[in-house]
């Protein structure tokens, strides 16, 4: 299909303004409110001890989410790439739920199963863990929404990778560990470093299911994402933006991140 | 596949046992037990809690869940949501269907940079976003337009986060898509319009259809970039998730888990006629010579 030059600039330019203005000038837009009072500003906003403390809970919620993925997606991918089961397609479909649901929808059910009166209300009422409205119900909500990435990075590259290596170490006489370390880990790193890199940005920018299942008391159960949208409510308006631009630089790692591994990922295809 | 030549490698494998003295870790022991870890992990994270949903609102019974659902508030709010989340993905496949469609036939300076931002939707908190869009459509908008607590600016903010899912699922088809057919067309003398309508669009509606009905589905349930702009006025820009939040509020759990219900059956419908259409068109592309 050969478009006159008309045609194709008139296609360039409607892309590209749509672009400009539902994405690059909004983002640009908040960058500049952010950064027009200067650099100490913003580092004046985001070192108050309401943000410190609010970084400091996201990086731990992280901390616990990152290597629970991990630990438990590298052996579900593993299974799923290497092993055929019965309920193979339920679990499948089952690890893509947390993309279809909603965020309040998530939190909801947190609150049904894990509140005071909920299914396993037991664990407050007779243990005396509180879970809802406290620390271990943010941790929760964010598994809920990451617990995909880890094992949709990975799954494809096993498949890809298939089992003749593994097989020949095997007959070599190494034990699946020695395997698994030296053979399938190497192999699948950058998958796995993805569906990690995805992970943290999904879990420290996690709004609506956290906010649903916190108690959202600054400096004590308020990660990031909530002190940005209290900031707006309070009316400090400069505030939410700087911890908006903070949360958006993690984003824009990630699209570097991807861009490297996209790229690298074609080279080895050549 | 060479699977006529060597049959099952597992069944031809010898029972070899390693230096270690353990067996590689496919036995049958082995198998059903990082099964069984995989299912329990998934199972608690996931499946119980969405079971849950369905115990409180079977608790309730039939009656409280068909008045959660047609309280009037809960109807207007499933009327707000639908319609803009229909508006937003016809106007996101168009579009999508735009970007992409110049991401891969045309070719300009930053072009890579315009594909690497696409999916910064994806990658931003959906606060952040709401920030973002109020930044230019709220009160303080350079543009002057005001769209804060309406339709229009719930629209927007939706627009926003489901912008990647047409361009990405539309542009590696478009990649693919084989540039003869349309110079044999072209020679048969058919013009441009043809050749869309003819031989490009049939090859894209596939993946239009997937990236729409994901654009939906994420816009059917979204939270958090809609909060700030569009204010949860009941009626007007109260879409189901805020409608929920607020039955939490008032602890009527049954009627929160009733509607948590009817978002996940339009989500998982979705889903399977998506699954449904893709297996179609996979199946149309092995029959394919």
């Amino acid at each position: 299909m050969n478009q006159s030059k008309v045609i194709r600039y008139l296609f360039r330019y409607v892309a590209l303004l749509y672009l400009l203005l539902l994405l690059i000038i909004p983002v640009g837009l908040i960058l500049w409110r952010t950064f027009e009072p200067g650099i100490g500003a913003f580092f004046a906003s985001i070192g108050t001890p309401a943000a410190i403390s609010a970084l400091q809970l996201s990086l731990l919620v992280v901390a616990i989410v990152v290597p629970l993925n991990v630990l438990f997606g590298v052996p579900t991918a593993l299974v799923l790439a290497r092993n055929k089961f019965r309920g193979k397609n339920l679990l499948q479909a089952a690890i893509d739920l947390p993309f279809a649901v909603s965020p309040v929808v998530v939190g909801v059910a947190l609150i049904l199963l894990w509140g005071s009166a909920g299914l396993f209300g037991f664990v407050e009422n007779g243990l005396g863990v509180k879970i809802i409205f406290a620390f271990p119900a943010i941790v929760l909500a964010s598994i809920f929404v990451t617990v995909p990435f880890v094992i949709r990075e990975v799954e494809p590259v096993l498949h890809e990778l298939g089992t003749d290596q593994e097989e020949a170490a095997a007959t070599l006489g190494s034990s699946w560990w020695q395997t698994f370390w030296r053979i399938t880990l190497p192999s699948i790193r950058w998958g796995l470093t993805y569906g990690i890199v995805l992970t943290v940005a999904r879990t420290l920018g996690e709004f609506g299911a956290v906010l649903m299942v916190s108690s959202n008391l600054p400096g004590k159960s308020q990660t990031l994402t909530l002190l940005v949208s209290n900031r707006h409510a309070a009316g400090q308006e400069y505030g939410a933006y700087a911890i908006a631009t903070l949360l958006m630089t993690v984003a824009v790692l990630v699209l570097v991140v991807q861009v490297i591994l996209d790229a690298r990922r074609v080279g080895a295809a050549k | 596949m060479t699977v006529g030549l060597e049959p099952n490698p597992e069944a031809t494998r010898p029972d070899t046992v390693g230096a270690g003295g353990r067996r590689k870790g496919s036995s049958y022991g082995t198998t059903s037990l990082r099964v069984g870890a995989a299912s329990i992990w998934i199972s608690v994270i996931v499946l119980l809690p969405l079971a849950a949903i369905l115990w409180q609102s079977a608790g309730g019974g039939w009656g409280a869940f068909v008045d959660a659902v047609t309280y009037p508030s809960a109807v207007a709010s499933f009327k707000v949501t639908l319609t803009i989340s229909l508006g937003v993905a016809i106007v996101n496949t168009f579009f999508g269907l735009l970007v992409a469609w110049v991401l891969t036939r045309d070719d300009f300076v930053g072009k890579r940079l315009v594909d690497a931002i696409i999916d910064l939707p994806f990658a931003l908190p959906t606060i952040v976003a709401s920030l973002v869009m109020l930044a230019l459509y709220g009160n303080n908008s350079p543009l002057g337009i005001h769209v804060q607590h309406t339709r229009w600016g719930v629209g927007v903010a939706l627009l926003f986060v489901t912008l990647p899912f047409v361009v990405r699922s539309v542009q590696p088809v478009l990649l693919e898509l084989d540039r003869e057919v349309e110079e044999a067309a072209a020679s048969l003398g058919a013009n441009n319009w043809t050749i869309f309508r003819a031989v490009i669009l049939p090859a894209l509606l596939p993946s239009l259809l997937s990236g729409a009905g994901l654009a939906f589905s994420r816009a059917v349930g979204e939270f958090g970039s809609v909060v700030l702009i569009g204010g949860g006025i009941p009626g007007e820009t109260q879409v189901s998730s805020q409608w929920i939040a607020t039955l939490l509020e008032y602890n009527d759990r049954t009627s929160a888990a009733a509607i948590s219900i009817v978002l996940l059956v339009v989500s998982f419908l979705i889903l399977f006629v998506l699954r449904f259409v893709g297996g179609r068109a996979a199946k149309r592309e092995q029959l394919a010579p």
